[in-house]
């Protein structure tokens, strides 16, 4: 794998809710260009490690710094980080008000206080890029999943973004829908962008990701590329899950 | 006098229409309750736009979730919706001079029902903002957008029309609510109709004013339904 500068780098990440532990020290660092695939079973802590890298969830201890700002600083500017770090959700979260154009704009105007023309302009070539150029006139509800997914994949995009987190981005689609938000991701994996996936799709992971954590009870039990991972992994509790996935 | 008898039928059903549509009475006193019917209007108007905008003001602020602020808020919004309209009214027109803050009936009137409908569309609005799903926060936030740009461009727009039934009762009550301002001399419709009913001894004017209300609400009734339609989405 081609090992760029660390782009977010993690230490000692602890977070709490109440008295439960949910993340007991992270210590991770992601490359520039790369593509860290994060798998683990459910509860283990994988959206709050990915939620906590740009703060939509605040860490309890630890340090986060994402392309050389300091993410817990009290100087750092939160809002003028997360453009730089882009985020998709399991459940889309469209605005159901706006069109996908207006969906993809929204930031471009009221964050990056982009003109009308040129936000619509780098919004359209942003829906042109997942595919979806001709549903720009559409609002959500007139999409299907997997292309309201790939909306969402264009809403963060558009910024520019530095880093893009992907919570379990297919999980809330119909099978025959993953594959077009597969190859959206592929597509800009393909193109150099750096990023961090939490999913199930382990033919995706095979194919795409540079590294495999596997996460438990809110630690990283073991890490490597994704054929070591899933065919030869060192640890018990890896083997157990991925033979569990595998049986799926 | 057999009341089963045609001519009996026929003197009560005049006696009907003389006490509830004397034509004569409706247009001597159709222009003074037309002024009421205009007033209203005016106080109506005025009403539902400085209670829903201090509304939304309201439930904005709380939506930031200071402690002792939002105390207050919840504080007067259910104290506003807790006291009889009718009771708020008199005691401002006869309570507020005490203190040397006295207004005209139209003012107080005003005030009392402005209060009042703040107080309901802050828990409406408020409530809105709340059934807006927290994914949507994230997901704006994720992007750059401050709390205010958030709450303005994206929740917002939901909350508000989620809220726009039960702000169309809303309004529709409260609109009712100024024949309240009678008990405080504002010549309103029922005001004048009531006065001209004395004058005339004649029931007829109460009849133009039941008229004049509904006039005033089919249009509310109408814009509400409209604007349901207009700004609905499918889910
Ligand atoms: N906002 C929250 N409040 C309390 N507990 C939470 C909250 N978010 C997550 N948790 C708990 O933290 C643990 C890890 O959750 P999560 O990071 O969502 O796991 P995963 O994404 O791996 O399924 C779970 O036990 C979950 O119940
Ligand atoms: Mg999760």
């Amino acid at each position: 794998m081609t090992q760029g500068p660390v782009l977010l780098s993690v230490r000692g990440l602890r977070k709490s809710f109440g008295a439960t532990e949910v993340l007991r020290g992270i210590d991770l660092d992601v490359h520039e260009r790369e593509l860290v695939f994060i798998i683990g079973p459910s509860g283990s802590g994988k959206s709050t490690l990915l939620r906590c890298c740009n703060r939509l969830e605040e860490p309890s201890s630890g340090s986060i710094i994402v392309d050389g700002t300091d993410l817990m600083a009290r100087g750092t500017d939160i809002n003028l980080l997360r453009r730089r770090i882009g985020m998709v959700f399991q459940n889309f979260n469209l605005y159901p008000h706006m069109t996908a154009l207006g969906n993809v704009m929204l930031a471009l105007r009221r964050v990056l206080k982009k003109p009308r023309a040129e936000a619509e302009e780098i919004a359209r070539a942003a829906l042109a890029r997942v595919g979806l150029a001709d549903k720009a006139a559409n609002y959500p509800t007139e999409l299907s999943g997997g292309q309201q997914q790939r909306v969402a994949i264009a809403r963060a995009v558009a910024l520019d973004p530095k880093i893009m987190l992907f919570d379990e981005p297919t999980s809330a689609l119909d099978p025959e829908l993953v594959g077009s938000v597969l190859a959206t991701m592929r597509e800009l994996r393909e193109s150099g962008m750096t990023m961090m996936v939490v999913s199930h799709e382990m033919g995706f992971a095979r194919a795409a990701a540079d590294r495999v954590l596997f996460m438990d009870q809110g630690e990283i039990i073991e890490q490597g590329p994704p054929t070591q991972i899933f065919e030869d992994p060192r640890e018990a509790r890896t083997r157990a899950f991925v033979q569990q996935i595998n049986r799926h | 006098m057999n009341p089963a008898s045609p001519a009996a039928a026929m003197t009560n059903w005049q006696a009907f229409l003389f006490t509830f549509f004397d034509a004569k009475t409706m247009a001597t006193y159709a222009p003074k309750i037309a002024q009421g019917f205009l007033l209203t209007v005016e106080l109506a108007i005025l009403i539902v736009i400085s209670g829903l905008a201090l509304g939304l003001f309201l439930a904005v602020v709380r939506s930031f979730r200071i402690r002792p602020l939002n105390w207050l808020i919840v504080f007067a919004v259910d104290l506003f919706r807790a006291l009889p309209p009718l009771v708020i009214i008199v005691f401002f027109y006869f309570g507020l001079p005490v203190v040397g803050l006295g207004f005209e009936g139209f003012t107080t009137t005003w005030l009392a029902l402005t209060l009042v409908l703040a107080a309901f569309a802050e828990e409406i609005f408020w409530a809105g903002i709340l059934a807006v799903p927290k994914g949507q926060w994230e997901a704006a936030r994720s992007t750059g957008l401050g709390f205010l740009g958030t709450l303005g461009w994206v929740v917002l727009p939901q909350a508000i029309r989620m809220t726009i039934p039960p702000l169309t009762n809303r309004t529709i009550a409260i609109t009712k609510g100024t024949a309240l301002g009678s008990v405080v001399a504002v010549a309103e419709i029922l005001s004048t109709a009531q006065s001209a009913m004395a004058e005339s001894a004649n029931p007829s004017p109460l009849t133009l004013g039941a008229i004049a209300y509904i006039i005033l609400f089919v249009p509310v009734v109408i814009a509400g339904r409209w604007i349901e339609t207009r700004f609905a989405w499918k889910r």
